[in-house]
């Protein structure tokens, strides 16, 4: 035990004259505060006195929207209350739930800013679905709507289990993928948390709340009665030089299928969207080149188009882009109706291109597509498909751009090691 | 295993630097595969007799430093670690350490007795280890008196660890017991009585109960006052040490015993070694310190009857004391003025004979005066300086009034000293006496100034020439010129100064450009200086206060011209970079505003481009600084600052992370605030980022506390500047204001520095709850914040029951009522009727004697009457 040291300030000040600046600044800016607080307040009462004297205001119609409060009064994304949604049944629920997933688009050229402005995961292989808790259950539906798993897990409202964290109508939407091996969710982004929507927060934003959120339900524990099913945030790199690396070749505990990528500014979307992108390589994925029924690849590329009015064949982007047209006697022949997804080989004379916009397609007609799908393909995934087959995008490529930008990045004074 | 232990332990202390980094990583990586394993090595370690004594003491401080840490969060996890142990592990080490505290090593049983303190710290809030106090105490009775003496130490450490509220009463009065004991001067060894006495240091805390009881209270002071007149010097300065602690702890308590400590610090003072002469000095300036707490929170006039009230016990011993402290001032060291560390008997004399003044006010002048009429012109010049710093002490304190004739007698010498006096130290403490004098007696509110028409121009001549001597002279020199711009502060439009002006500016960028300006904090002291003339300066000199612009904008674009540097010269230049900002922030304010404003502006772009570059040099103060400058410069550009966003925000968003150098994340809270301000709804492109880094902020328990406050209130700012747009924010702002509020509404009464932080906290979150309803006002969305109002109004009322809100929150408080009722109108009336926020609270502000707070009371009536109308 040493003896206390004590020392007082000797012919100094006992503030210097930095804490003063700070004090001071403190002070303009909590005087700034309450000007601008005073101005607001003007402001509303001359408009409140202006109002109560017209009274135009019915307060009924102010009460009535009242109860819809807490259940997310949002734009047209998310208006439409998932619990409602999840009272709905078979078709028509199918249908609703197949709409609400964000769709990556295939990544045909590398985006700007890479490093910058995206986040990099490796996709876990497996069937991509949406898992809502809600009223004390656990639901989760694959890309087309359908029921994949019924279950009670520890998600917020996720199970009937009292003392369950918090209220009883709160509900949660997760972006998952189930990885069969391991039985584990995946959860690869988070559209509603305890009732909150964050379909209008950036990426930057629902990664950072998934990670910090999602664990503290108990969701990521093994299973157990309240829990069938674990769940797992999947982990995110920023996408620069050591998280690309991270990602294409750490070990996860999961299987590969590809890279996502997602841009820190975008809001989720649903349907396509050019701001999330897969890409894939034989190396991080088992499928690169889509396999047909059998499971084995097919000699030619198959692709999928909706029939529209007048035989014309559309991708299922926003807007569609057109592919090609079906001979209306054809289309009267056959059978088929607008809105029919149809299955085509390309032929041997390919897609055609001119300055990197899709010209034109040399199609051969199969036949109608299975009934499970939901969507035709993307322009993005066709032309993916189609490089992967003549001249795919490598994750070398991936990195030099990388390696471009940061080079663009430093300042001029920085001297090269090599 | 356990060799292996002593020798990765003795391995870890090597020089060979190769060889102690592969120990360490050994030691860590056993750590992290076995920390039960590890720390019982450890602990056998510690414990074996037959080790290496280097070895057992490296085991006991690793050891220590698993079960504790600086950072709070780091701490925490390592107590979760050692709570999560299993029952045998622990045992086994609790077991071992005790065996330790036998040891015949007196290093390795001080180092057992700091790890026991640490797991009791631990485990005695747990209710865990219950027998650990009956057995430390079963050793006091034990005959080596090594084990005595190491018993001692732990119990010390461990009140000093411990909260007293954990421990039961009757265990309390044993330890006490225990020590006071081993102080006694019966106690015939004296390492024994030596442990004791600094165990009862770090007891003292625990003897609130002890204090109070006379006899009990009488025992204990006997004993600490026999202990001061030890043959053995660690003894007395240790009991002294004690007194220091008493004078604070148990002000209260003294009165019975204050002449006889009187005559025991006055002994010591004279007569005994420095050590103890510093800490018996030390307990009249904790006096002092208290009764200036006392009677500047009461004004002299006690009421009531659980506050301590003043017992004048510093001016009871002026007669005595004041002769005492005048000897000390003679005693000084020859370089003192120079050595940034120094602290002797003389410097802390002088700093106590300043408190003395503060605490009696003008009682002490006829005390002190005859000492410096006599020793003010004596050849030798350690009277002199005595004499003049004796001077300089009793300025704060006694009124204006009576010090106005001696100080205007004394200028003129003083002044005459400043150039004439051949002695350094003279001269430095002149200087220093005369910016004291500008400090105290100089400034709107003094009646008869000092400074004159007559005298002005040879007071500036005179400073100005000062500030070319001796790096210390010229930095005290600096000092006063500080001071004496300061008392101009609010003079109007036509400052004194003026005529000046140019030639101070002038001067004080020679000195900051002198060779030797690092030097004594020279340079500093003359940008504080410079800082300070152009805060209080006047239209009459703006223009050249525009001409400054240009100069410190060069002054900072050389430092950031990038030679190669040394480490040493690094942080030279990123002082002097914080410096040069902080004066651009000061002259932003000065001429950010009209009618200097369009001018300044014009180089608004290029001052950008180089803070923007000073970001670069990743230095925590000239980073401070330099957003210190930008919120300055962002609330004068307004809107058009939104040009310098897209470069801008990286750094934004950098300071919002710097949660380690809590300063920087704090001051760029501020600057978020002033930019949302500037650019209302044309912030919102940034909003996302900035929101979600805020967030992140207050989930962290990294960052320092003190920075969550002014978030809340950032919130406050966001909506107000984004309105309906702050929709998006709501779900995840609206519970984390909820639970701080929550939290605040009824965590006071511990301290007045909890106290302080729960009012600042609830500040915060009022003000976010006023941003976010005004910018909501009008709104079709208003609707979405009525399921708030009820919590809101609940937390209102809380904290007006609570009854400790200071004035800034009962205005705020009062603010956001009247928001509440304003936004939400009609659809709350009845919860507001039903508030006491409403009636009591309403009342009581409307009331108050604070203009603001009565301001903002009636705006509330207003709105509230409204609401309740419709």
């Amino acid at each position: 035990m040493a003896p206390h040291e004590i020392r007082r300030p000797f012919k100094r000040r006992p503030i210097s004259d930095q804490q003063k600046r700070r004090e001071l600044s403190l002070l303009r800016q909590s005087q700034h505060r309450s000007d601008a607080q005073q101005r607001a307040r003007n402001l509303a009462s001359s408009v409140i006195s202006l109002q109560s004297s017209s009274s135009d205001v019915d307060p009924e119609i102010l009460f009535e929207a009242v109860p819809e409060l807490d259940e997310g009064t949002e734009s047209e994304s998310s208006s439409f209350d998932v619990r409602q949604a999840s009272r709905l049944r078979g078709p028509e629920a199918r249908k609703w739930f197949a709409r609400q997933l964000m769709l990556p688009e295939w990544m045909i050229d590398v985006p700007d800013n890479l490093s910058r402005d995206w986040y990099v995961l490796a996709r876990p292989a497996g069937k991509r679905c949406f898992v809502v808790s809600s009223d004390g259950t656990t639901v989760s539906r694959v890309r087309n709507g359908s029921i994949l798993h019924h279950f009670p897990s520890a998600l917020p409202g996720g199970a009937r289990k009292k003392g369950a964290s918090g209220p009883a109508n709160s509900y949660s939407i997760l972006d998952c993928i189930f990885h069969e091996f391991d039985q584990t969710y995946y959860v690869i982004d988070m559209v509603c948390w305890r009732g909150y929507s964050l379909y209008e927060c950036t990426a930057e934003f629902r990664f950072f709340w998934l990670q910090s959120k999602l664990a503290e339900t108990g969701a990521c524990d093994p299973p157990s009665f309240y829990h069938k099913f674990r769940f797992s945030a999947v982990p995110f790199y920023n996408c620069d030089q050591t998280g690309l690396h991270s990602a294409y070749t750490g070990s996860l505990p999961y299987v590969k299928d590809g890279l996502l990528f997602y841009n820190k500014h975008a809001h989720y979307h649903t349907g396509n969207t050019p701001l999330v992108l897969i890409w894939k390589d034989e190396s991080c994925s088992q499928y690169v080149i889509d396999t047909d029924n059998n499971g084995e690849v097919p000699n030619q590329q198959h692709i999928v188009l909706e029939l529209q009015e007048e035989g014309k064949l559309v991708t299922s982007d926003d807007p569609p882009v057109p592919f090609s047209c079906l001979n209306a006697d054809f289309v009267k022949q056959s059978g088929l109706l607008s809105g029919s997804l149809i299955r085509f080989a390309i032929g041997d004379g390919g897609l055609n291109c001119v300055d990197g916009r899709f010209e034109k397609a040399d199609l051969q007609y199969i036949g109608v597509s299975n009934r499970a799908r939901a969507f035709a393909d993307s322009y993005s995934k066709i032309m993916f498909q189609y490089m992967a087959r003549h001249s795919p995008l490598k994750v070398e490529d991936l990195a030099s751009t990388i390696s471009h930008e940061n080079q663009q990045d430093k300042t001029p004074e920085v001297e090269m090691s090599d | 295993m356990s060799m292996e232990v002593t020798q990765l332990l003795i391995n870890a202390q090597s020089i060979d630097g190769t060889v102690r980094k592969h120990a360490e990583e050994s030691l860590k990586q056993f750590q992290e595969q076995n920390l039960a394993g590890f720390l019982l090595s450890l602990a056998g370690e510690l414990a074996n007799d037959e080790k290496p004594v280097d070895s057992r003491k490296l085991a006991g401080l690793v050891l220590k430093n698993a079960l504790d840490a600086k950072e709070q969060h780091r701490k925490y996890e390592l107590v979760q670690r050692w709570l999560a142990l299993d029952m045998s592990t622990k045992s086994q080490i609790r077991a071992f350490l005790l065996k330790t505290l036998s040891s015949p090593v007196p290093d390795v049983r001080s180092t057992a007795s700091q790890v026991i303190a640490k797991v009791a710290g631990i485990e005695l809030p747990q209710k865990q280890w219950p027998e650990l106090i009956v057995s430390l105490l079963s050793n006091i009775h034990q005959l080596p008196a090594h084990v005595k003496q190491a018993t001692l130490e732990t119990l010390g450490y461990l009140c000093e660890e411990v909260s007293p509220d954990v421990v039961e009463q009757e265990h309390v009065n044993k330890i006490l017991t225990a020590v006071v004991q081993g102080m006694n001067a019966a106690e015939g060894n004296n390492d024994v009585r030596l442990a004791a006495t600094r165990a009862l240091y770090m007891a003292l805390g625990f003897a609130q109960a002890n204090f109070n009881n006379d006899m009990e209270r009488d025992y204990i002071m006997r004993v600490v006052c026999e202990a001061t007149l030890s043959p053995e010097v660690k003894i007395r300065q240790a009991a002294f040490e004690c007194l220091v602690s008493i004078a604070s702890t148990y002000y209260e308590k003294l009165a019975h015993y204050i002449q006889d400590i009187f005559n025991i610090t006055a002994k010591a003072v004279r007569e005994d070694d420095e050590s103890v002469a510093l800490q018996a000095i030390e307990f009249w300036s904790s006096i002092c310190d208290e009764e200036i707490d006392i009677l500047e929170e009461y004004g002299g006039e006690f009421a009531g009857d659980s506050d301590v009230p003043c017992f004048y016990f510093t001016k009871q011993a002026l007669p005595g004391l004041v002769p005492l402290l005048l000897e000390t001032l003679l005693k000084q060291e020859e370089d003192q003025d120079l050595d940034e560390g120094a602290w002797n008997i003389a410097m802390a004399g002088g700093t106590c004979l300043g408190l003395v003044a503060k605490a009696v006010g003008d009682d002490i002048v006829p005390h002190v005066m005859p000492f410096i009429e006599e020793k003010i012109s004596k050849p030798d010049w350690r009277e002199r300086e005595a004499a003049t710093y004796a001077f300089g002490s009793i300025l704060e304190g006694p009124s204006a009034d009576r010090l106005m004739a001696i100080v205007n007698a004394a200028l003129t010498f003083m002044l005459n000293a400043l150039t004439n006096d051949p002695s350094n130290h003279v001269k430095d403490t002149t200087a220093w006496t005369l910016g004291r004098i500008f400090e105290f007696l100089h400034g709107s509110t003094i009646e008869t100034p000092i400074i004159t028409q007559a005298n002005c121009q040879q007071i500036i001549t005179v400073l100005i020439q000062t500030m070319k001597d001796a790096p210390n002279v010229a930095e005290k020199a600096c000092g006063a010129l500080y001071f004496l711009a300061q008392g101009y502060e609010d003079i109007g439009p036509n400052s004194p100064l003026t005529p000046y002006f140019q030639e101070i500016i002038q001067s004080l960028l020679s000195v900051a450009h002198r060779e030797d300006a690092t030097e004594s904090r020279l340079r500093t002291a003359a940008y504080e200086a410079l800082n300070e003339v152009v805060r209080c300066s006047t239209d009459e000199t703006s223009t050249m206060v525009l001409q400054l612009v240009p100069v410190i904008m060069l002054e900072l674009h050389n430092t950031l011209e990038g030679e190669k540097l040394s480490m040493d010269e690094r942080e030279k230049q990123n002082e002097l970079q914080g410096l040069l900002c902080g004066c651009l922030q000061v002259i932003i304010q000065k001429l950010g505003s009209e009618p200097t404003k369009y001018m300044f502006m014009q180089s608004a772009d290029q001052m950008m481009g180089l803070f923007l570059r000073v970001f670069g040099c990743r230095s925590a103060t000239a980073h401070e600084e330099a957003m210190l400058a930008i919120g300055a410069l962002a609330y004068a550009a307004g809107p058009d600052f939104a040009k310098y966003m897209p470069e801008f925000y990286k750094y934004l968003e950098m300071g919002l992370q710097n949660f380690e150098e809590y300063q920087v994340c704090a001051v760029t809270v501020g600057v978020v605030g002033d930019i949302c301000r500037a650019l209302e709804d044309k912030v919102l492109p940034y909003c996302d980022g900035i929101m979600t880094q805020l967030l992140k902020d207050l989930s962290s328990n990294q960052l320092h506390r003190s920075v969550k406050p002014p978030i809340f209130s950032c919130f406050g700012d966001i909506a107000l500047a984004i309105g309906e747009d702050f929709e998006k924010y709501l779900r995840y702002s609206m519970p984390m204001l909820q639970s701080a509020a929550e939290l605040s509404a009824h965590s006071s009464g511990a301290d007045d520095e909890m106290t302080e932080y729960t009012n600042s906290l609830r500040n915060g979150i009022l003000e976010a709850y006023s941003g976010i309803f005004q910018g909501f006002k009008n709104s079709p969305k208003t609707q979405l914040l009525i399921p708030f109002a009820p919590h809101i109004l609940q937390f209102l009322d809380s904290i007006y029951m609570e009854k400790d809100m200071d004035e800034v929150v009962m205005k705020t408080a009062i603010g956001v009522l009247g928001d509440l009722a304003d936004t939400l109108g009609s659809h709350v009336g009845g919860l507001i009727q039903q508030s006491v926020s409403s009636k009591e609270f309403l009342n009581e502000c409307l009331s108050s004697d604070d203009h603001t707070i009565k301001e903002a009371a009636e705006w509330a009536k207003h709105a509230i009457t409204r609401a309740i109308s419709v």
